[in-house]
C-alpha cells in the first residue's frame, strides 16, 4: 500500500517528534525507525528528513549537536526540547480527532454493510 | 568496487549535492554520513558495494529535488553567498589597507581642493572653479596614484618595481604640468581626458604586480576594470543619493551650509571609493558570478542589430552631405563600446568552450561597426582639406584608426575562430597584445600633440 505523498508530509513531523520522545537519535536511524513502525508502508525519500529536521530545530521543537559515530565519523544527533514535546501532543490531539471522525463513520458504514 | 572508488564516487555525489550552494559543509557532512550508514546496512544485507551505493543514492532522493528542499529551508544560504566571505586570516589586514589608502586618496583630493581655491577666486566650489584649470587637468593625478599604491602594497611589490610606478606618475605629471598649456585650449582639455587613463595602465601595472608582459594577468585586469567600472557606479549611485538626501535635510535649518558638506564630501567620496570598489572587486572574486560579461551577454545582441541596421542605411543613404564633423567622435564612441563587448565577452569565455551563437552574434556586431566606421572614415579623409587638423581631430581619428585596426584584428580571429582553424586563445592574446598599443596612443596624445599644435 502506497500512502498519499500529501499524508505523509502531514504526518512527518508528529512521527519524527514521537521517535525522538523514545530518546536521541540521529538522521538515518529515525528512517529505519520510520520503516520498522510502518512495515514499509510509508515511502519517504531519505534525503528529505534532513531539511525537516532543520525546520524543526529553527522552530525549537529539536536541538542538534555533533557527535561521532562507533566508526568515528561526526554524526549528528538530535534530541527534543520542551516546546517540541508540547508541540506533539497538540499534533496528537488534532490526530487523535481526525482519528475519531474518520473512525466513526466507517466504523457505521463497515457495521451497516 | 575498492574502498577507494566507493569514496571517489561517494566524494563525486557530494561535490553534486553542494553545488547549489543550498547545502553546506556540515549539511554535507550529514548526509555522507546517512549515505555510508545505508551502504554498509546495504552490504551486511549481501549487496556488493557497486549495488548498494546505488541503491543509498537512489533512496537519498534525486540531487537537484533534495537541493531544493534544502533551498526551500535554508534559502538564507543563496543569499549569503553574495555577503562578504573573507579568509579569517589576513581578512583584516586587507581591510585596513584598504581603509588607509581610500583615506589618503580622500585627504589628496581634498589638499588639491584647498590649494585651488586658494589660488584661485572665493566662488571655488567642488570642480568647477576655471581660475584653477591645473586642477582639473591634474584630477587622475589626486587619486590614482592611491590606487596603484593600494596594489603595490597589496601585491606585496619590492621597491624596485614601486620606484618604477612612482616614476611612470611622476613623468605624467611633469608633461601635464610643464606644457605651457594655453587657457582654455584644446590640448589642455585633451590631456585633462587623457591623463587619467595613462595613470590607469599604471594602477594595471600594479595590479599585475608587475607582471606587465603575462597575458594572463593582462586578461585578469581587463576583467577587473569591467567589474571595478560596476562596483564603482554602484557606490556612485548611493552616494548620490546620500548626498541628495544630506542637502534636502540641511537646507531647512542651514541652508549656507549646504554647499560646504557637498564640497568636502562629494571629491572625498569620490576619490575614495576608487580604491574601495577596487577592494570589492577583489573580496568579492569568485563569489559571485562577474557582472560584466552578464551585462556583455544582454547587449552584444542588442548592440548587432543595432550597428547592422544602420550600416545597412549608411549603406543606401550614403554618409550624406550634412556630415558632421563631430560624428567621428561618436563613432570612436561606438566602437569603444563595441570593443567593450568583444572584450567582457571573450573575458567570461572559457578556453575548452567552442564557438558558438554568441560569437556569430558578436562578429555581426564587430563588422557592422567595421563598415560604419570605415563609411565615416572615408568621407572625412576625402575631405580632410574641408576641415583641416585640430588637436580634436587629430586625437579622434587617431584613436578611431587604433580601434579599427583592433576590430579588423578581432573580426579576422572571430572568423577563423568559427570556421574552426583558431582557437578562442588567439582571440583573448590578441586583445591583451593589444592593451600596449592603446597605451602608448594614450601617451602620445598626452605627450606629443600638445606641442605639435603649439598648446592651443
Amino acid at each position: 500500500m502506497n500512502i498519499d505523498k500529501d499524508l505523509v508530509a502531514a504526518m512527518a513531523t508528529p512521527l519524527v517528534l514521537a521517535i525522538l520522545v523514545e530518546g536521541a537519535s540521529y538522521g538515518y536511524a529515525i528512517l529505519k525507525r520510520v520503516r520498522e513502525l510502518s512495515g514499509g508502508d510509508l515511502e519517504w525519500t531519505d534525503g528529505m528528513l534532513y531539511p525537516l529536521l532543520h525546520r524543526l530545530e529553527r522552530l525549537g521543537y529539536i536541538g542538534s549537536e555533533w557527535g561521532s559515530s562507533d566508526e568515528g565519523r561526526r554524526r549528528r544527533n538530535y534530541t527534543i526540547t520542551e516546546t517540541g514535546r508540547a508541540q506533539l501532543a497538540e499534533q496528537r490531539q488534532q490526530w487523535a480527532t481526525a482519528n475519531r471522525t474518520l473512525g466513526g463513520l466507517w466504523n457505521v458504514s463497515a457495521a451497516g454493510a | 568496487m575498492s574502498g577507494q572508488d566507493l569514496d571517489a564516487r561517494i566524494a563525486e555525489w557530494r561535490t553534486a549535492v553542494q553545488r547549489g550552494g543550498a547545502v553546506d559543509q556540515p549539511d554535507a557532512d550529514e548526509l555522507e554520513e546517512h549515505l555510508r550508514d545505508q551502504i554498509a546496512d546495504l552490504e551486511t544485507g549481501g549487496l556488493t558495494a557497486d549495488e548498494a551505493f546505488l541503491i543509498a543514492v537512489g533512496r537519498l532522493g534525486k540531487v537537484d529535488v533534495v537541493t531544493a528542499e534544502f533551498a526551500r529551508e535554508h534559502s538564507d544560504r543563496l543569499w549569503k553567498q553574495l555577503a562578504m566571505n573573507r579568509p579569517a586570516d589576513g581578512g583584516r589586514r586587507s581591510v585596513a589597507t584598504m581603509l588607509i589608502f581610500a583615506a589618503l586618496a580622500a585627504v589628496l583630493i581634498q589638499v588639491a581642493r584647498l590649494i585651488a581655491a586658494a589660488s584661485g577666486s572665493a566662488e571655488t566650489q567642488v570642480f568647477g572653479d576655471p581660475s584653477a584649470p591645473w586642477f582639473l587637468r591634474n584630477l587622475g593625478l589626486f587619486v590614482l596614484p592611491a590606487l596603484a599604491g593600494y596594489f603595490a602594497v597589496q601585491k606585496r611589490m619590492n621597491s624596485r618595481q614601486v620606484i618604477g610606478l612612482g616614476a611612470a606618475v611622476a613623468v605624467l605629471a611633469l608633461f601635464a604640468n610643464l606644457f605651457p598649456f594655453g587657457a582654455g585650449s584644446d590640448t589642455e582639455a585633451l590631456v585633462a581626458i587623457h591623463l587619467p587613463i595613462a595613470l590607469w595602465f599604471v594602477v594595471g601595472a600594479a595590479y599585475v604586480g608587475g607582471e606587465v608582459r603575462s597575458a594572463a594577468r593582462r586578461m585578469d585586469f581587463i576583467r577587473f576594470t569591467g567589474e571595478w567600472a560596476i562596483y564603482y557606479t554602484l557606490i556612485a549611485l548611493g552616494g548620490a543619493v546620500l548626498l541628495v538626501l544630506t542637502g534636502f535635510v540641511l537646507t531647512p535649518i542651514a541652508p549656507d551650509l549646504v554647499e560646504q558638506v557637498i564640497a568636502w564630501v562629494l571629491p572625498s567620496g569620490a576619490a575614495a571609493a576608487t580604491v574601495v570598489a577596487a577592494w570589492l572587486v577583489e573580496a568579492k572574486k569568485g563569489i559571485i558570478e562577474n557582472l560584466a560579461p552578464v551585462l556583455t551577454a544582454i547587449f552584444t545582441p542588442l548592440f548587432a542589430v543595432m550597428l547592422a541596421v544602420s550600416a545597412i542605411g549608411y549603406l543606401f543613404a550614403g554618409v550624406g552631405r550634412d556630415f558632421d564633423r563631430d560624428l567621428l567622435t561618436v563613432f570612436d564612441l561606438l566602437m569603444l563600446v563595441v570593443l567593450g563587448l568583444v572584450v567582457f565577452g571573450i573575458s567570461a569565455r572559457d578556453s575548452a568552450q567552442r564557438a558558438g551563437a554568441m560569437d556569430v552574434i558578436r562578429l555581426v556586431a564587430v563588422v557592422a561597426a567595421i563598415v560604419l566606421d570605415a563609411l565615416v572614415l572615408g568621407s572625412m579623409l576625402t575631405r580632410v582639406g574641408e576641415f583641416g587638423f585640430t588637436p580634436n581631430r587629430v586625437a579622434a581619428l587617431g584613436l578611431n584608426l587604433v580601434l579599427l585596426v583592433n576590430l579588423l584584428g578581432t573580426a579576422w580571429l572571430t572568423v577563423r575562430l568559427l570556421s574552426g582553424r583558431a582557437g578562442p586563445v588567439r582571440l583573448e592574446r590578441w586583445q591583451t597584445g593589444y592593451l600596449p598599443v592603446f597605451a602608448a596612443w594614450v601617451l602620445l596624445v598626452i605627450i606629443a600633440v600638445p606641442p605639435l599644435f603649439g598648446f592651443e
